[in-house]
Formats: C-alpha cells, structure tokens, sequence
C-alpha cells in the first residue's frame, strides 16, 4: 500500500528499496539477534521483552502506519496524571 | 545551504560545534533552558545558568559570526519541586527584555505528574502574561503520548493561548498530528537512539509537511548530532526532493515560526 501524504513522495517503491533496504535488513537482524541475546542471558526477562513482541505485530500489519503503530504499542496507555514522579528516567516500554 | 537550528543547547558543546554549524549554512541557533545533568540546588543555580544563556552564550556564539538566542524556564525534569519552581519563575521576567530572549521553553512534563503539570500551568500563564511565545518539550520514550495529551490539554485550556505561537517539540509519528491538529507547530528532533532518525523526519515531512513543521538537533550532553539538521538535509536531497522544499523546512519555516518575536530578525 502506498503511503498517504500531503506532498508528492518523490520516489518509486523500487527506488525506495534500492536506498533502504540494506539499512532496514541490517537493522532487523540487529532486533533479531537482541531477542536471542536476551534468551541467552541468565535470569528473568522484564516486561520490556514482551513489549518488543507485541510491537513486532504491527509490522506484520497492511498499511501507512507501522511506525506509528509500534510507538503506541510501547506507550503509557492511561490518561491521568500519576501521584508523583518516580525518578526522571524513562524505560522504553510501559510496565504498568 | 542555510539552516535555522532552533533547538540546541549550546552551553553543552564545545566552540567547535559553532565553527562546524556556521560551516554548514547555520543562520541561527536558539537555545531553550534545560536539565545540567544534574538537579540545581538552589534558584540560584538558574540565575546563573539564565545569565548564561542571554549574556556569555551569545557572545561565545558571535566570534563566529552565528546569532544566538533563548528560551526561558524551568525544565520539566526539575519540576516535581513546586516551591523550587515558583522561585525559578519568579525570577525570568526580569529577563525576558533581553535582547536574545524568544520566549518561555522547553517547557512540559517528563514523567507526567501531578507537580509536573501544575508547574506546566505555571509557565504557561507566565507566558500568557508576558505575550511570550512558547516552545513545548514532550516527554520521552513511552511517556510522549500521554504527556503530549496532558499538554495539549493545559494549553486549551488557557483561552490566551494561541496555538500558532507553540511549537511542541521532540513529536514522532503517534503524536505529531495531535499536535498539528490543534493548530500548534510541531518539532520533529534528530537524534541517533531516540526521538526521530534523518529519514523518519523526511518521512513525517513527506506525510504530513509542509505547514508548521520545523526540525531540530538538540544537541546537547549527551549522544548527540550537532548538524543533524544539515545531515537531514541531505537526507531530503538524497530523495530527490527540491531545494525550495528544503529551504522552507530548513530555513523559511523556523523562521516564519520564530519572527512571531520581534526580537528575532537575521
């Protein structure tokens, strides 16, 4: 599915893919091989690796918004303000 | 090429970061207040760091050539202290007459709460009072979503606030057409593990571009590209799109954005 846009995207999908595809294979196998490195590792994973396999769905997905998709994926859901704040640092992932 | 670089935080790089942006077509560089690294004990320590930035930064910025200019505040990372932030705030509107001063920025939240927003309201009706413009820090990683929505929410509410005179930095693609939606501008941030990539940005102008949009590098302590907005550019040359785009996003937009300050002029 071609992307919706306000400005004319200036190139073909097969131009696209000559300049990224490289680069977006190279970063994939880099997501692969974190998974397996995590795997390997001893002890109990956290909530961030099953934030990551629910974000990898969206990929999976027909349509313009993946990105978009797997930012919602790893966002706080909730809509109030919490009591205070916990530290200054942010995970990456929404742990409840 | 020219560029504006609207986000930088200059204090932290080293003079030659200023050589490489004049090198690259940098017009202009703004630098809105933000977090050492480090919590500051005292107001004073942002009396201090508030003379920094209208007084020492632009003349280091001006022995090449680069015009600087700031934004004022407390930054959402020091905000859970409400009595710090009241004496924080209390003290910029002596400076806001300053000749480099642009408005009230990066302001926002960080975690999301409770003394974080009230802080938010805080500065928002500083700037309402004092006719400044805003420019709007959002949250990272999995906060930005709903400290975006808390933002917006802030800002509506204020009936003073008009929407074309706030950029709400550092969106990606869940919340950039939250905040084009409601008429504010947006700030898509270049940076290498987070925020936004070159060729996410190019993405986003390409989808939702060209209105109130401008990008940024926000170069700063830490892992950062100090001419990510240059690189960006080439990226969007790289593309085939043609040099007046790129002029417009690069130059024409941040400063049809930042003119809104009469104090801002090239």
């Amino acid at each position: 599915m071609k992307l919706s846009s306000n400005l004319a995207t200036v190139m073909t999908q097969k131009e696209i893919l000559d300049l990224y595809f490289v680069e977006a294979r190279s970063k994939l196998i880099e997501v692969a091989a974190f998974l397996d490195r995590v795997d390997r590792g001893s002890g109990e994973a956290d909530f961030r690796r099953d934030a990551l396999r629910q974000a990898l769905r969206a990929l999976e997905t027909e349509g313009p918004d993946r990105a978009r998709q797997v930012l919602l994926a790893l966002s706080d859901p909730t809509v109030e303000p919490i009591a205070a704040a916990p530290g200054k640092g942010a995970m990456g992932a929404y742990g409840g | 090429m020219r560029y504006i670089e609207p986000h930088a935080h200059m204090v932290s790089r080293v003079t030659d970061d200023y050589r490489n942006m004049m090198a690259a077509g940098c017009a202009a560089v703004c630098e809105p207040a933000f977090w050492a690294g480090f919590d500051r004990s005292s107001a004073n320590g942002f009396y201090d760091y508030f003379c920094q930035l209208t007084e020492h930064e632009p003349r280091r910025a001006a022995k090449f050539g680069l015009p600087h200019f700031s934004w004022l505040c407390i930054n959402p990372k020091e905000s859970e202290d409400v009595r710090l932030a009241e004496e924080v705030i209390a003290l910029i509107p002596q400076f806001l007459d300053r000749p480099n001063v642009l408005g009230i920025g990066e302001i926002g939240l960080n975690k999301n709460s409770r003394n974080e927003v009230r802080v938010l309201e805080m500065h928002v009706d500083l700037a309402a009072r004092h006719d400044q413009l805003i420019l709007v820090h959002t949250p990272h990683l999995e906060d930005k979503l709903k400290g975006t929505r808390l933002t917006l929410d802030v800002l509506k509410n204020d009936p003073r606030i008009r929407p074309e005179r706030v950029i709400i930095d550092h969106v990606e693609e869940h919340t950039i057409k939250l905040a084009l939606d409601g008429g504010f501008w947006a700030g898509l941030t270049l940076y290498p593990d987070s925020k936004c990539s070159p060729a996410r940005a190019v993405d986003m102008f390409e989808v939702y571009g060209p209105e109130r949009l401008w990008m940024n590098s926000a170069c700063d302590w830490g892992v950062s590209i100090p001419l990510n907005v240059p690189y960006t550019a080439l990226e969007m040359s790289r593309r085939g799109h043609p040099p007046d785009a790129i002029d417009r996003f690069i130059y024409r937009n941040p400063a049809e954005f930042l003119s809104q300050c009469p104090k801002f002029r090239l």
